[in-house]
């Protein structure tokens, strides 16, 4: 196939590189400097999708971000699927492989036609809500349709091969955009010494310049950017940022920026590269440089493929060399949109009719028109087009004065483009990130940024200031308002000279009549993207939908990757005659994060695979791995969580585990408990405060369990803390909730009781704990060390430094298990040495390591809770029956005691913790259970609390269950029912939660 | 992502150094037992949601450890300044 619609010269191509692309498919030629856009319209490619709705054919309109139509996915392998890339976008290279996102399964002769020809009545404005909600069984298969059909675009299957990566950055001036505004401010700021970062979102920086042909002193405005762009270069302290969308303008001046770095080479990034980049910024000022969208025209059959954006025809012929089409009809409302009839008529083609909607247009360009003989038709709009997969034609007519309705006879025209001009909108999206609500202009007839408390300035068209003289002005001004509030010393710059426009008014118009009524004409495309039409807007203000926001939300008006770029302020406009408002009455709906799409890849950067969160290893973590533990996650931690041996299944690991423990010895790894170093005159007195029971006696020496209540009398945490000396005490806390009580505890310090002396440390990763339990825990220990260990010596609740296997340790005996227990800790360092030393001498006994989950069945046997498992943030020490643990006759009321005192903390019939034995002694209560009193109680049964702990006891060779029930601990040997999802009903008896050695003669030794 | 001076570094730094805690100025009564169940209930859950000026409580979890004020605008979330602990704000709303 050959590029019939490319010219034999000009533009920025390089003619002699050219490129192979594939579309659907099919091979097509391309050259270096092509946008796959700009290649596909070169090999005269009018399809390129299937719309969203009504599945019409649509082709390319614009030549930028605001492209609505033109999104593909990319990718020659599964791998490297990207979906939703603008073909505007897309730098053409060598073997890329696109297809059409929309159209299933072919745009060309697709099935969705069939809903497409049912979906003018299937599928007005609302549809969502009036159509699929019934019936709601039918919504799955509704649903699939509609997301197949929906142009939604398909991630890959497989995993990324490339690398991406996040770059933090601060700089003095971040300038957006780098057409003629941008650079004046970004040359200004850089030749003052600032830190200067300029990004824009094209491959070559100049924005508007590269597809115009003005002149700056004279010269081609392209030699000017030259100049620029080597200059910045110069600078050290600039970043220049090619292919860079500033997407997101977020609180307090920070920016993202998405960089693609090697998208414009090949499939995936060469060897060692990164793909993309996020920059994550935080400047000191922003200017804004964004330029201006040009708005198309809505009247009927305005999507048939063929009808474009008046600047992007310009875009096409001056930039890339590509004429779109043989012979153009025009339609503007303004002078600007008269540059792309000149355009094509110098590049050689017919230029049907300038159809102006103004009765007596005057400019330089309108001049230039007549004096090439171009047939100028004014007063008159095209009111409808001709063709289905191109145009074939159109129908023009006079319109009135107001622009409201036809005021004249039809004449038709043969045309295969029609480009129109409803004036600019300026880019205002990223001025309304942070919540800046934009200011209508009438003089602009577009929205300009309101005001905002961010560090940020405007410059050029985002203001409706067109022409290039005052956006090089305005990015100037802009740097140097900069640098003055920087406290810097300003630099000259001479701006270049640029040739003044001549411009007459333009006409406001948005909405082009038709002899029909909008809703009986041809449809009129307001937002490509989404197909909302006028007659879409005008129904869903029928409808009563007066807010903007709720018509958007009706209409789906702005929606998905477009965020409304070409369509809003048509949309704005038809909302507001329907309403009989102007549009600043009728508001505008403002524009969120981000600007356009970004991958997730850009998102995650190296945050994923391995890096995706830190974790967290213990000392000993090498020889669990190295005998076969399984790995629970708490927190970052990795915990092990049994120890298989080969051919055992879990449960028959936790039953060897448990067995093995009670009747020799087991070892656990301890080190992730919480451990926070408290020192200071006022230590004591703090402890006393932050937990429920009394500390004030506790000798040096000794260890004591704790609770800790929020304010409102909750638990939220636990543990044993011990008295190292007078002053001096270490904590221990849940594994997960280490840095939470950490904070609470600098809380209430710093903010309460700031006169009190005490310190605070965190020590967790200090310390190696390792926990040997077991009736031969003692004769093992004893191996180790030469303290005497023995019941004497080391009563149960004492703790003693000594040293084990040849290092200095603490040893607590303190138990979880219920179990003779010894808890050792060891500098971290140490760990592993004094672990294997443990194994070494335990063999002998059997010494068994275990996990996780037999530490919680160890201690569900002795009904001791786990904060987090077995309360919720509901439940107080007496719902627990820990009220052994609440010493309420302490001076100071600690953090805990008025909470629990409440009305409601104190009324009968609480929830309380109890021990379930079920009937069958072989089933196991899922934990999470619902219980009921009475299983046939018609539905919704009043429920009674829920199981929070259960397991198999091999040790007692039955099921075991805690967990709540409504006055529980007055109701032992009731029996409660737990009604399944599964249909069974599991009865089970209320008991005391501690099933084994309630006298605790175990640990007594 | 706000950028916030810790008042104890002495430096600007990221929001993900810092957690928020809430409604600033909530003093613990000093004698919760003689608190009605009404007045400990309003300390414990009621809390202000103004729109406009906020003195909020930050601590820089990542940083120094330390708790200070904040008075913030929930509307613009302009942070107005910071102050430590048992300095009162000087942006306050007149009511
Ligand atoms: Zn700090």
């Amino acid at each position: 196939m050959t590029q019939k619609n490319r010219l034999q010269s000009g533009g920025r191509i390089d003619r002699s590189k050219p490129l192979t692309f594939t579309y659907n498919g099919k091979q097509y030629k391309g050259y270096q400097g092509d946008t796959l856009a700009s290649a596909m319209l070169a090999n005269g490619i009018d399809v390129i999708g299937r719309s969203f709705k009504y599945s019409r054919p649509r082709g390319i309109i614009a030549a930028g971000a605001e492209e609505p139509n033109a999104i593909m996915q990319l990718g020659a392998t599964e791998a490297t699927q990207v979906p939703n890339v603008r073909a505007t976008q897309q730098e053409l290279f060598n073997g890329l492989v696109s297809g059409a996102t929309n159209g299933w399964p072919s745009v060309d002769t697709d099935v969705m036609g069939v809903l497409g020809k049912v979906g003018g009545n299937m599928m007005p404005p609302g549809f969502y809500y009036k159509t699929f909600m019934y019936p709601q069984s039918m919504w799955d298969t509704y649903e699939s349709i509609i997301r197949k059909a929906a142009g939604l675009g398909r991630s890959p299957l497989e995993n990324d091969p490339d690398m991406y990566d996040k770059v933090n950055q601060h700089c003095d001036v971040l300038v957006v955009g780098a057409g003629p505004a941008g650079l004046a401010a970004a040359l200004t700021a850089a030749r003052s010494g600032a830190r200067v970062i300029i990004a824009d979102e094209q491959s070559e920086f100049g924005g508007s310049l590269l597809s115009s042909k003005e002149t700056l002193n004279g010269a081609p405005a392209s030699e000017w950017v030259s100049f620029v762009v080597d200059e910045l270069r110069g600078y050290d302290d600039v970043m220049m940022l090619p292919r860079s969308t500033v997407n997101g303008y977020h609180d307090h001046n920070f920016l993202t920026i998405h960089e693609r770095r090697t998208d414009h080479i090949a499939d995936r990034a060469p060897d060692g590269q990164v793909r993309q980049r996020m920059h994550r910024v935080r400047a000191k000022w922003v200017v804004l440089a964004t330029g201006a969208h040009e708005r198309p025209l809505v009247f009927a059959n305005n999507d048939v493929p063929g009808c474009m954006v008046a600047n992007a025809v310009s875009t096409y012929i001056t930039r890339y060399g590509v004429v779109p089409g043989n012979d153009l009809v025009l339609m503007t409302t303004n002078d600007s949109g008269y540059q792309a009839a000149l355009d094509w008529h110098d590049a050689g083609r017919r230029v049907a009719a300038v159809v102006d909607t103004r009765k007596n247009p005057s400019g330089d360009r309108v001049d230039a028109a007549r004096k090439r003989g171009l047939n100028l038709i004014t007063g008159s709009a095209v009111i409808e087009v001709q063709g289905s997969k191109r145009v074939s034609g159109v129908s023009v007519a006079p319109i009135s004065a107001d622009g409201k309705s036809v005021a004249g006879s039809v004449t038709k025209i043969s045309a295969d483009t029609v480009a129109s001009s409803g004036g600019w909108s300026p880019v205002i999206h990223l001025s309304c990130h942070t919540g800046s609500r934009p200011v209508w202009n009438e003089e602009v007839v577009g929205f300009l940024p309101g005001p905002t408390v961010q560090k940020q300035l405007t410059a050029g068209a985002i203001n409706g200031s067109y022409s290039t003289s005052k956006a090089l002005a305005e990015g100037q001004q802009a740097a140097l308002d900069a640098i003055a509030a920087l406290g810097m010393k300003a630099a000259e710059v001479v701006l270049p000279q640029a040739v003044e426009v001549n411009e007459g008014q333009p006409m406001t118009l948005f909405h082009i009549p038709h002899l029909k009524s909008t809703a009986k004409a041809p449809k009129q495309f307001v937002d490509y993207q989404n197909d909302v039409t006028a007659a879409g807007i005008e129904l869903a203000c029928r409808e009563g939908y007066e807010s903007i926001e709720h018509v958007k939300r009706y209409t789906a008006m702005g929606f998905g990757t477009d965020q409304g770029k070409l369509g809003n302020i048509n949309g704005m406009a038809v909302a507001a005659s329907a309403l009989n408002k102007t549009i600043p009455e009728t508001g505008t709906t403002i524009f969120r994060p981000n600007y356009t799409p970004v991958t997730f890849g850009a998102i995650a950067g190296r945050d994923c695979g391995e890096l995706f969160d830190p974790k967290r290893y213990t000392a000993m973590h090498k020889w669990h791995v190295e005998n076969g533990a399984k790995f629970e996650d708490v927190g970052q931690w990795k915990r092990p969580w049994y120890f298989p041996k080969a051919g055992e299944s879990m449960q028959d690991a936790l039953n060897r585990e448990c067995k093995a423990t009670r009747e020799s010895v087991g070892i656990l790894d301890a080190s992730t408990l919480g451990k926070i170093d408290i020192q200071g005159k006022d230590a004591r007195e703090f402890l006393g405060r932050v937990y429920t029971n009394a500390w004030a006696k506790l000798a040096v020496g000794k260890c004591r369990y704790g609770l800790m209540c929020g304010e409102d009398g909750m638990v939220f945490d636990d543990g044993v803390t011990s008295c190292l000396g007078e002053n001096h005490f270490v904590m221990t806390t849940t594994s997960g909730g280490a840095a939470r009580v950490y904070e609470w505890l600098e809380l209430y310090h710093q903010t309460e009781w700031p006169e009190m002396e005490v310190y605070f440390n965190t020590v967790t990763d200090h310390w190696a704990t390792m926990t040997i339990s077991g009736p031969n825990s003692r004769k093992l220990l004893q191996e180790l060390t030469d303290y005497d260990v023995s019941k004497e010596n080391l009563g149960f609740m004492d703790w003693r430094e000594m040293q084990v296997a040849g290092v200095p340790a603490r040893v607590f005996r303190i138990s979880f298990t219920g179990e003779l227990s010894f808890e050792i800790n060891v500098q971290a360092n140490y760990g592993l040495h004094v672990w294997e030393k443990l194994f070494e001498h335990g063999a002998k006994y059997n010494l068994t390591p275990y996990g996780t989950e037999t530490m919680h069945i160890l201690r569900a046997e002795k009904g001791f809770i786990i904060a987090g498992q077995d309360t919720d943030g509901s439940v107080h020490p007496y719902d627990l029956g820990m009220g052994w643990c609440v010493s309420p006759n302490k001076p100071f009321s600690f953090i805990g005691k008025r909470g629990m005192a409440r009305e409601d903390c104190v009324r009968p019939n609480r929830k309380q913790l109890v021990g379930l034995k079920t009937l069958d002694p072989n089933v196991v209560l899922p934990e999470g259970a619902q219980g009921v009193l009475d299983p046939n109680a018609p539905i919704p049964m009043p429920m009674v609390g829920h199981i929070t702990s259960s397991y198999w006891s091999a040790n007692l060779g039955r099921s075991i269950a805690m967990g709540f029930v409504k006055g529980g601990l007055d109701k032992m040997g009731e029996k409660v029912f737990y009604p399944l999802a599964d249909g069974r009903v599991i009865e089970a008896e209320i008991c005391s939660p501690i099933f084994l050695d309630p006298k605790g003669e175990r640990q007594n030794v | 992502m706000f950028h916030i001076y810790c008042p104890h570094c002495g430096e600007y730094r990221e929001e993900e150094e810092f957690h928020a805690k809430g409604q600033a100025h909530i003093a613990r009564p000093l004698d919760p037992e003689a608190c009605s169940d009404k007045e400990w209930g309003e300390y414990l859950f009621f809390r202000k949601n103004p729109r406009g000026l906020h003195h909020e409580l930050w601590v820089h979890a990542a940083g120094c450890r330390k708790f200070f004020n904040v008075t913030r605008d929930t509307q613009t979330y302009e942070i107005k300044e910071v102050y430590k602990i048992g300095e009162q704000p000087s942006f306050v709303t007149e009511e």
